[in-house]
């Protein structure tokens, strides 16, 4: 059964034409990269699946079924995250509010739920954020929080709206990384937006491009080329390979690193070895 | 001091309404909707004064243009959320109406000081029965309301994803935080709110980091706050109001002192330790 099927879809949003008349196909166990410029609908997309956008035209199916919001068996990541950075509250504090969230009544953690979410949180390497304030995590911590919280109650497809984002590129891949490998493991299909394709080469099956109200699914070197790829962009594009990585220039310049440009500034960067919970590998960032 | 009936009162009155200001203030804290709850209070005095005007009780003045205005705010929802320009040009301009209803009603003019302040040793027997119906409306509200309000609070796209309503849960909390406005605006008046549904909460989430911890700790400060706020007073013979500003303003500057918890001692330990 394919996971997510769009057929003939068409979106708008305020007006404006996202996505015209867009069909693709999703199997099981797939990790799709979700890519195309700013606008392109990438999160239109994923608010779509998850019912929160209808679409004026075409039919969309979510394993199955049409989308309805609060639809258990998707794992979401939104881009937008507004989690105040003065917040005191305690990493499993904040991530049992998602638990059955959306019913009435007090906020009471059961011992069943603290169970289920101890063991997400140690699958993803994360269990000594349980007890740490949220205002004390770097960003690449409340990420691998946000992360566990999105795999709780097992999805089978994992929504995640550009997951990398304000990370430094350590955290980026280990992101990435853990991503893979769990929902590999669990055959969880996975939509994964990023800004930058390179990032993502060796996790991915498949690249889902979007641009100019077009969409392309296909394996890296049937969509990342120049015809493609200029047809989606509406400019004049190159595709240069060299050494494992894909530049996609227009007029000499990489479109793609330009357009994650505005994202690295104003973070402040400092070594220290990973301690209990933050991403292994060292290195570790705070924004400022 | 408790030989005095109306020293009875006032503890039972501002004990009742500071507990529910804890709990909802922190609420209020966590969504950074503070100066939303401050621009209630004073519409909250043109209710007052305008229910004076035509004759009712300023109480009731209060709840009916608290709860409407918590309603409409809630319903502008994101259009308003964070737009302090907006909020705060309604809260003047409320300020003035409150102002031209006192201006045509000249024998309210000497309430309007205990609409504005506070008169908690005024309270008598009936009004702390009205402020106890009150908190129990808003206690089974809340938690009735909690669970997706903390859920929309923390993080609302998701929520919204799940099948949250973020604009009735908005709608719903911020006229349950009209009620608690109203309520304690009979403690500490309509400017001085921030003394209960705020101080404490605000010191609370700097000092623990559990949900659980910081409801209860934030209750508690409110309730030690009035408590002793009264008995400063009555032996100083200071403002109420003011002795219970004093005592929140000092425990909010005293939680910035205090680390948040161990973890972070043994965190910045772990950090130094390794440079």
């Amino acid at each position: 059964m394919n996971v997510v099927e769009l057929d003939k879809v068409t979106i708008r949003v305020g007006g404006r034409s996202v996505l015209s008349n867009v069909s693709f196909s999703v199997g099981d166990a797939e990790f799709i990269g979700v890519l195309g410029p700013n606008g392109a609908g990438k999160t239109t997309l994923m608010r779509t699946l998850l019912g929160l956008i209808r679409p004026t035209g075409g039919t969309v199916r979510v394993l199955g079924k049409s989308p309805m919001r609060g639809n258990p068996e998707i794992g979401y990541l939104p881009q937008m995250r507004t989690v105040t950075p003065e917040l005191g509250m305690r990493g499993i504090d904040f991530i049992a509010s998602s638990v059955n969230g959306e019913r009435w009544g007090l906020a009471i953690t059961t011992r069943a739920d603290r169970r289920v979410i101890e063991q997400t949180l140690m699958a993803v390497g994360a269990t000594a954020l349980a007890d740490r304030p949220l205002s004390d995590m770097s960003g690449g911590e409340r990420q691998r929080l946000l992360l566990a919280q999105a795999l709780l109650g097992s999805p089978r497809l994992l929504l995640l709206d550009e997951p990398l984002i304000s990370l430094d590129p350590r955290h980026q891949e280990a992101v990435i990384d853990l991503v893979r490998q769990f929902c590999r493991d669990r055959g969880i299909t996975v939509l994964f937006s990023a800004h930058e394709l390179n990032q993502l080469l060796g996790a991915l099956d498949r690249v889902l491009y979007l641009g100019r109200g077009q969409a392309v699914l296909g394996s890296i070197d049937e969509v990342v080329t120049a015809p493609v790829l200029s047809r989606l962009y509406g400019a004049d594009i190159n595709v240069v390979r060299t050494e494992g990585h894909i530049f996609v220039m227009s007029r000499g310049r990489n479109i793609e690193r330009h357009d994650h440009l505005h994202h690295e500034h104003a973070h402040e960067y400092h070594q220290h070895s990973s301690h209990a919970g933050s991403m292994p590998g060292g290195a570790s960032y705070r924004s400022t | 001091m408790f030989e005095y009936d109306f020293m009875i009162n006032a503890f039972s009155a501002a004990g009742i309404v500071a507990v529910v200001s804890g709990l909802v203030g922190y609420f209020l804290v966590m969504r950074g909707q503070t100066f939303a709850g401050h621009a209630l209070s004073h519409i909250g005095f043109a209710g007052a004064t305008g229910a004076g005007l035509i004759g009712l009780s300023p109480l009731w003045g209060l709840v009916g243009f608290t709860l409407v205005a918590g309603l409409g705010m809630g319903l502008l929802g994101e259009r308003l959320s964070g737009r302090d320009v907006a909020i705060g040009i309604v809260l003047s301009l409320a300020l003035g109406f409150g102002l031209l209803f006192l201006h045509y009603y000249t024998s309210f003019a000497t309430q309007a000081t205990a609409v504005l302040f506070g008169n908690v040793l005024a309270v008598d027997h009936p009004t702390i029965v009205i402020l106890a119906s009150l908190s129990a409306i808003i206690l089974v509200a809340l938690s009735i309301l909690m669970r997706p309000l903390v859920f929309a609070s923390l993080q609302p796209e998701l929520a919204e994803a799940k099948g949250v309503s973020l604009r009735y849960i908005s709608m719903a909390f911020l006229a349950v935080v009209g009620l608690t406005v109203s309520a304690c605006a009979q403690i500490v008046g309509v400017l001085m709110v921030f003394t209960l549904m705020v101080g404490p909460p605000a010191a609370a989430q700097r000092v623990v980091t559990g949900l659980w911890t910081g409801l209860g700790l934030a209750a508690t400060l409110a309730l030690t706050y009035v408590w002793l706020g009264l008995t400063v007073a009555f032996y100083t013979d200071w403002p109420v109001s003011f002795c219970i500003a004093l005592l929140s303003g000092c425990g909010y500057l005293l939680s910035l002192a205090a680390p948040r918890q161990h973890l972070r001692v043994e965190g910045m330990m772990q950090e130094a330790h390794e440079l």
